[in-house]
């Protein structure tokens, strides 16, 4: 079966969306996201929409799906790359992504992730 | 004028994939902008998805349109499906049957320059959705 490959690079996990996902496509990157976060004890998500020509409503079910899982698994979700035609379709189509940062590319994203990780630590170390 | 048209059967989740594929190449090629072939693809998708989910299938005929009023795309989604019992109902934002974020139809109808929706209980629904330049 299809699948969208899942690289770990330092504590995060990053994902390149290449072709337009069919729907079962999406929910299988849902569900192997979930289950690489915990393996790996990543803090962060990085996911690559660039080559992404749309985002429609189920598509942001699945990335607001994934920034809430995992945040559960406490880690932070950045999506970086939005073209700017998507930005405005999704204004207008009505959807918000409440629990996903954006970036507008990966360096950003990343930088994001370590910003947010640290921060937590941070706060770790003067609970103690 | 109208061009020749296509039609595409949607039948299975995929068939939503080649809906977007068939709408971005007649949309590029009624030379409408990279925004509004952005949005009539997203509506698009909305509507072909409602199709299968809702209408249990059916099919889609994409039209490119030029005369001398008009130049864009013409979307014609048709199913004999359950029906939609309250159209105005089914275009509210927050309104859902099928555990979506309910931002559908009415979201496919702000991202269209023509939005129209026939709907019977018990016989089908017809969306006829369009994007001009």
């Amino acid at each position: 079966m299809d699948r969208i490959p899942i690289l770990k690079f330092g504590y995060s996990l990053l994902v390149t969306i290449q072709v337009d996902m069919h729907d079962q496509l999406a929910m299988t990157l849902q569900d192997d996201l979930t289950s690489r976060l915990v393996k790996e004890r990543a803090r962060g998500v990085l996911i690559d929409i660039s080559a992404l020509e749309i985002v429609d409503s189920f598509m942001g079910r699945v990335l607001n799906n994934i920034a809430a899982m995992a945040k559960i698994l406490d880690a932070v979700t950045v999506v970086v790359g939005m073209r700017p035609a998507v930005a405005i379709t999704l204004v207008e189509l009505g959807l918000d992504l409440p629990g996903v940062k954006t970036a507008l590319n990966v360096e950003r994203g990343m930088d994001l992730i370590r910003a947010s990780v640290e921060d937590l630590s941070a706060a770790d170390d003067d609970a103690e | 004028m109208t061009t020749l048209s296509e039609r595409l059967a949607i039948r299975a989740p995929e068939d939503i994939v080649r809906v977007r594929q068939i709408v971005r190449t007649k949309a590029a090629a009624a030379g409408l902008s990279i925004v509004d072939q952005t949005k009539i693809i997203t509506a698009a998708s909305e509507i072909a998805r409602n199709t299968l989910d809702y209408g249990g299938g059916g099919e889609v005929e994409v039209e490119g349109v030029a005369d001398q009023s008009r130049v864009g795309v013409r979307l014609t989604f048709r199913d004999q499906g359950p029906g939609i019992a309250d159209v105005e109902q089914a275009l509210r934002d927050d309104y859902t049957t099928g555990g979506g974020l309910g931002l559908g139809l009415g979201g496919a109808k702000r991202l269209c320059s023509e939005f129209r929706i026939d709907s019977k209980p018990g016989v089908g629904t017809t969306v006829v959705l369009a994007r001009w330049k």
